[in-house]
């Protein structure tokens, strides 16, 4: 007989309850945006360096990317295989624009959006109603099936060889994007306020319809919530997020590459979301640092750095069952209380 | 006014419930019994739209449920909680509370606003303190005890302001001593709030002593309706299911 039941308690548990106590003040969330945007402003000033701020930009486009892609799996429990395929919509869809119609570059990157928007609803009614590991990998199958258009469509797409010959990028508002700095703070920018707009999702009664679909999906359905247009909602928007992150790198490489598409695209923003951890909102951002770091300083020593990154993520998800961020958090959290315990 | 009208659904030619005709009247409290097997969840599920049944009418107040899903068939009004309690286990308790009033309010959608919003909050208090969670609204619900989730379970259904509360086992799991507080505070919320409330359970000393009517299951057919001096009485239950040891002794 089939009687409906409550999904293991234990199920729930692997994702510690971790969260802040900001709430009380939302304003709090953008005075720190503002101070982080403040302090990555002057960095130009402070530095010379080019690789540096290069970092930052490349940090922003993933930072975003990984960040979006923890809205579904850590606050709404959906695991998506490919939320890179967004990213690469984001990078072409842009690229392809000023390519080709020569419009303002805001412009270009609102139809950019709406056209994710659109991909995103189509593919995500396909996909949401699909039980964890099959939404899993049907996403994965439609990320496969992007990348392979890019690849056969060559005459759009430029193929394997993917967008040459530059990204065209006037002027606009006395914001001139092929110079270095203004597309530094133009990336910086837009890493800001998009990790502002998603802590809003996060915060808002919507993030909590999320939290309750990823704790007990079948519950909230039986309180009146839609659960599939809550999670289509979301695919939708976390797409729109990946895509600036996609954008931001089309305008750093000043190209898009089939790559920018491919799965491992969608495997290193799990990989940022394993290692920074999924129960704190910033634990992808921190995971993307560390892999860009990571990244950068492994490929300089050694050949083979896939087994060092390996041997990292091994230590991340078997030694400590947790990123880094959810790490500090419980570290925290488990000081405190020990204290208050004692006085 | 609840009413089922000649319900059934069989799973691969076994029929968990069948051609079952029933009326809630409004604010009464009714006890659903039987042995396993009985179709006593499978009934739940069939009101609740868990499952669609193969052929019958569920009426609340005239509008028929069948073919509605679970979340439509909650905002008209049935909440339910679940055998095994079935909770957010990562929420606190007032943001379980504070979430469920929002999706009752059509505002679980809200993307503009923080969490919790203030014409929430009124209604959540309430139902905490029905359910006596108050003092425990900061406990995160995986850490509350058995009996706490039950009640955070009951709790969820009630914040809705339902019409109709469906309790499956609400003193499942329990001890003694803790099954009698779970069925006063059932019966208190009857009293309080006037719904109609159905319930199912497996103790017969609660069931014989705070149902008013009784309504017995057995291989998805109704055995018997009736008060509990009917019930035991009745010739039919005694051989399918109590038993001599309920049988024939004066309330």
């Amino acid at each position: 007989m089939t009687e409906v039941q409550a999904e293991p308690a234990a199920d729930a548990l692997r994702t510690p309850r971790v969260e802040t106590k900001s709430r009380h003040w939302p304003y709090l969330d953008i005075l720190i945006a503002l101070a982080v945007f403040l302090a990555l402003a002057v960095l130009p000033l402070l530095s010379g360096s080019k690789a540096l701020l290069d970092f930052v930009i490349r940090c922003a486009a993933m930072g975003l990317f990984a960040t979006s892609l923890n809205l579904l799996v850590g606050y709404t429990g959906m695991i998506s295989f490919g939320h890179g395929m967004f990213f690469g919509l984001g990078a072409y869809g842009f690229g392809l624009i000023m390519q080709r119609t020569g419009m303002p570059v805001p412009l270009a990157m609102v139809v950019t959006l709406a056209i994710t928007a659109v991909v995103a609803t189509i593919i995500g009614a396909i996909c949401v109603r699909l039980k964890e590991i099959y939404f899993a990998f049907v996403t994965l199958a439609f990320q496969m099936l992007i990348h392979s258009t890019i690849l056969s469509w060559s005459s759009f797409t430029g193929g394997d060889q993917g967008l040459r010959g530059g990204i065209p990028r006037p002027v606009f508002l006395g914001i001139d994007l092929s110079n270095h700095v203004h597309l530094y703070l133009a990336s910086c920018s837009l890493l800001v306020s998009g990790l502002l707009a998603m802590r809003q999702i996060a915060q808002s009664p919507f993030g909590y319809t999320m939290r309750m679909i990823r704790d007990n999906e079948m519950r909230a359905r039986f309180i009146g919530i839609d659960v599939w247009r809550a999670k289509l909602a979301i695919f939708v928007l976390a797409a729109l997020f990946a895509a600036i992150g996609g954008i931001i790198m089309a305008l750093f490489v000043s190209g898009a590459y089939p790559e920018f598409a491919y799965w491992t695209i969608s495997g290193e923003g799990i990989f940022i979301n394993m290692l920074g951890g999924v129960t704190t909102f910033l634990g992808p951002m921190v995971g993307t640092v560390l892999l860009l770091t990571l990244n950068d300083t492994v490929t300089r020593l050694t050949e083979y750095h896939g087994i060092v990154l390996g041997i990292v993520i091994l230590f991340f998800a078997i030694g400590l069952r947790k990123g880094l961020m959810d790490f500090v958090v419980e570290w925290y959290a488990h000081r405190r209380d020990g204290e208050g315990g004692r006085s | 006014m609840l009413e089922i009208r000649g319900l059934s659904k069989s799973f691969g030619g076994v029929k968990a419930t069948d051609n079952v005709t029933l009326d809630f009247a409004d604010g009464s409290l009714t006890a659903v019994i039987g042995p396993n097997g009985a179709g006593k969840s499978t009934f739940f599920n069939l009101i609740t739209g868990a499952l669609r049944p193969d052929s019958g009418q569920i009426l609340l107040n005239g509008v028929d449920l069948v073919g509605r899903s679970p979340p439509e068939i909650a905002r008209h009004g049935v909440g339910r909680s679940f055998q095994v309690a079935s909770i957010f286990p990562s929420l606190t308790v007032q943001e379980t509370m504070l979430a469920a009033v929002c999706s009752d309010q059509r505002r679980a959608g809200v993307l503009h606003r923080r969490f919790p919003l203030a014409e929430t909050r009124e209604r959540a208090e309430h139902a905490m303190e029905l359910l006596g969670l108050a003092g425990k609204r900061d406990s995160i619900a995986a850490t509350l005890s058995h009996g706490d989730q039950k009640l955070l379970d009951i709790a969820l259904a009630l914040v809705l302001d339902p019409k109709v509360l469906l309790l499956d086992e609400p003193t499942a799991g329990m001890g003694p001593e803790e099954r009698w507080r779970m069925i006063d505070k059932v019966r208190e919320l009857w009293e309080t709030q006037k719904i109609t409330v159905v319930f199912i359970e497996h103790d017969m000393d609660i069931v014989f002593k705070i149902a008013p009517v009784i309504v017995v299951l057995c291989y998805g057919e109704i055995l018997a309706t009736g008060t509990p001096d009917a019930i035991r009485n009745n010739t039919a239950v005694i051989e399918a299911y109590l038993g001599t040891e309920h049988a024939g002794v004066p309330a």
